[in-house]
């Protein structure tokens, strides 16, 4: 069962991350970027992140990409004219990815073990608990240096898109 | 029995409650409205109007599904899809009562238990959020895009002091599933006052709830939130384009978010299938007097009937609210009966005062509406978590 | 490497987050719409986020879910004033191809 929901997911997420590569219209690459965040979020559950998974859903999927969207519909941003052919980047370009990826794969295959394999419901330190326990013991300074760098975010942003009154 | 069969049993039960609920709440909204109004609302079709829902899905599914040339089409075609999905998915975890014995059958009256079952409702009402973004920009309409943009914006600015107002009574229960949560409200102080959310100690919920209230309102664009598709504003707003089975989508999510913050307030709040007092004073005697009581007031006011149907129907339903109060005594339903009917009439106090509502307040203007969610509403929620877990923290020591 | 039904290799989960990275890669290097570079940007930062996570279940640790979580917070700073910079570009230059804003070349 583990398998068939691994296989389903990152096919979505794939086909998805293609998507959003070949799509000439930014609103349909948001909403591929939100389908393979999507198919994140059953993975990360699959790994036993339920917490992680959620957190994907409410702020990355719910938050991030709708704020994407706005952007995208308020600047009325249109589909991609096509460009002068950059034959270089056309020609070279796949290929190249392609033998990065295998690269990675084989490092992967070459470093670790294959003992076990990835079995859901086997790591339950995943859950709200166990990440609450951790966030407010060893790592209370980073979340505190991330809030601030939050409220940093923010101020940025409205001083940025703050209309002048002159 | 089989999980799996017992699941997808449960699911057809709840599925099937489900859509007669939100057909006949469209109903409910209909007759309270007109009351509030000093006029009737449908009385023609079926007795007291009790056929128009019938009459208007038959009425939606046979009217022409027309496709405007100047859409996007598959963005379109999307958006409704995924705001009823989104809508009608948080049902799955909701508790409608408690473990209960059925021919043999041990279940819990619920679809399922996540462990992070609050997470999983706010996640997915984030999510639902692009059904109406989503409608609103691929119908290429200047109005409907306005109010898309405007009511997700809405949606979003109002989706913090709800999460806020969630995270607070979740301090005091300690735990993220729903059914823990309704199971930790168990209690009563004195035998009389319920150890509902709102009444717990160290610091009593109340202003949560009333945050969560308000923020619902806003999250489900009902009045007074609704300016993004108020009939007298942007014409409807994001469902301007929209006809036939696809607005009938539309109202069909709007009114099970609805149903779904009704629950969460309900389960989070209230104390879910908890009875008011205690049984040892007679409260699981209440259903079946509510009944009685409520039958013998229709056949007194059959007597005198206002209208020449109503001598017929009023006795009616008369003889309805018997039965109803006659299943209560029968000792196998009883046990399903009394969690649920604790549930529905919480749920229904909660529906009857977004319908209330809407036919008594009036709408807010845009900038006051986001003024409210960001200077009022998120500060004073706050403030309220921050009472809340400090309170806790001192008497836990 | 053993594939019952019900489990899966990690070594599979690496692999489809270094696909994913590659994916970003070429997207935030193929695409001209600045709105659709940052997009796969993000999706660069959601193929290292589940690394993360899949690392973590191998440890058996919660660091990596607690890695993931800041790079999913510093993912939306950032989204936050990368699109606020975005339409203050569109503001003054009235385009969103990245080709075109380029008057500070040579």
């Amino acid at each position: 069962m583990d398998l068939i929901i691994f296989l389903i997911c990152s096919v979505i997420a794939v086909a998805c991350g293609i998507n959003l590569v070949l799509q000439k219209h930014p609103i349909s690459a948001a909403l591929s970027l939100v389908g393979v965040m999507g198919s994140l979020a059953v993975l990360y559950l699959l790994l036993g992140g339920a917490f992680i998974a959620a957190a994907q859903i409410i702020v990355y999927a719910g938050a991030v990409m709708v704020l994407f969207i706005f952007v995208i519909m308020l600047l009325n941003a249109g589909a991609e004219p096509a460009g002068r052919k950059r034959s270089y980047a056309r020609l070279f370009g796949p290929p190249l990815l392609a033998i990065f990826v295998l690269l990675i794969a084989y490092a992967i295959q070459a470093r670790l073990p294959r003992s076990e394999g990835v079995q859901f419901g086997r790591f339950t330190g995943g859950s709200p608990e166990g990440i609450g326990i951790k966030v407010f013991t060893d790592y209370l300074l980073p979340f505190e240096v991330v809030s601030v760098l939050i409220l940093i975010a923010i101020l940025g942003a409205i001083v940025l898109a703050h209309k002048e009154i002159r | 029995m089989n999980f799996f069969l017992l699941s997808i049993i449960k699911a057809a039960v709840v599925a099937f409650v489900l859509l007669t609920t939100l057909a006949y709440l469209q109903w409910a909204e209909r007759k309270l409205l007109a009351h509030i109004q000093l006029r009737v609302g449908p009385r023609r079709v079926g007795p007291h109007g009790l056929l128009q829902p019938l009459a208007d899905v038959i009425k939606l599914i046979t009217k022409e599904d027309m496709i405007p040339s100047h859409v996007n089409k598959f963005f379109y075609l999307l958006a409704p899809f995924i705001a009823v999905a989104f809508a009608l998915l948080p049902i799955s975890v909701i508790p409608f009562g408690t473990e209960v014995d059925v021919g043999g059958v041990r279940t819990w009256m619920q679809l399922t238990d996540l462990n992070i079952g609050v997470l999983f409702i706010l996640a997915v009402s984030s999510m639902g959020v692009y059904g109406v973004a989503l409608a609103g920009w691929s119908s290429n309409n200047k109005y409907s895009l306005l109010g898309g943009l405007r009511s997700s914006a809405q949606m979003i600015s109002y989706e913090l002091p709800m999460a806020l107002a969630i995270a607070s009574p979740l301090l005091l229960v300690n735990t993220l599933s729903l059914r823990a949560i309704v199971q930790n409200q168990a209690g009563w102080y004195f035998g009389i006052i319920p150890r509902w959310s709102i009444f717990q100690g160290p610091w009593p919920q109340i202003f949560a709830f009333i945050i969560f209230l308000i923020a619902a309102f806003a999250e489900t664009n009902r009045v007074p939130f609704d300016l993004p598709e108020a009939e007298n504003e942007l014409v409807a707003g994001f469902h301007t384009e929209y006809g036939s089975m696809k607005f009938a989508a539309f109202f069909m999510a709007e009114y099970a978010n609805m149903v779904t913050v009704a629950c969460l307030a309900t389960l989070l709040f209230l104390g879910g299938w908890q009875p008011l007092w205690s049984p040892e004073y007679g409260s699981n005697y209440f259903p079946a007097a509510a009944f009685t009581v409520t039958g013998l007031a229709a056949l007194y006011a059959g007597l005198k009937p206002a209208r020449r149907l109503d001598k017929y129907t009023l006795p009616a339903a008369a003889v309805v609210s018997f039965i109803l109060a006659g299943l209560f005594f029968a000792p196998a339903l009883n046990a399903i009966l009394l969690p649920l009917f604790w549930f529905a009439a919480k749920v229904g106090a909660i529906l009857f005062l977004y319908i209330w509502i809407r036919g008594t307040l009036p709408r807010f203007r845009y900038d006051q509406l986001m003024h409210f969610a960001w200077v009022f509403m998120f500060p004073v929620a706050m403030v309220n978590l921050l009472i809340t877990s400090l309170l806790v923290a001192i008497a836990s020591k | 490497m053993s594939v019952q039904a019900n489990s899966v290799p990690l070594s599979w989960y690496l692999l489809l987050s270094a696909i994913l990275f590659a994916l970003g890669v070429a997207g935030f290097i193929w695409r001209r719409n600045i709105i659709t570079v940052f997009m796969s940007i993000e999706l660069m930062l959601n193929a290292v986020n589940l690394s993360f996570v899949a690392f973590s279940y191998q440890l058996r640790q919660a660091d990596g879910h607690i890695f993931s979580l800041f790079v999913m917070v510093v993912a939306a700073a950032e989204a936050a004033v990368g699109l606020a910079i975005i339409l203050t570009v569109f503001k003054n230059r009235q385009t969103l191809e990245i080709d075109e804003v380029e008057s500070m070349k040579y």
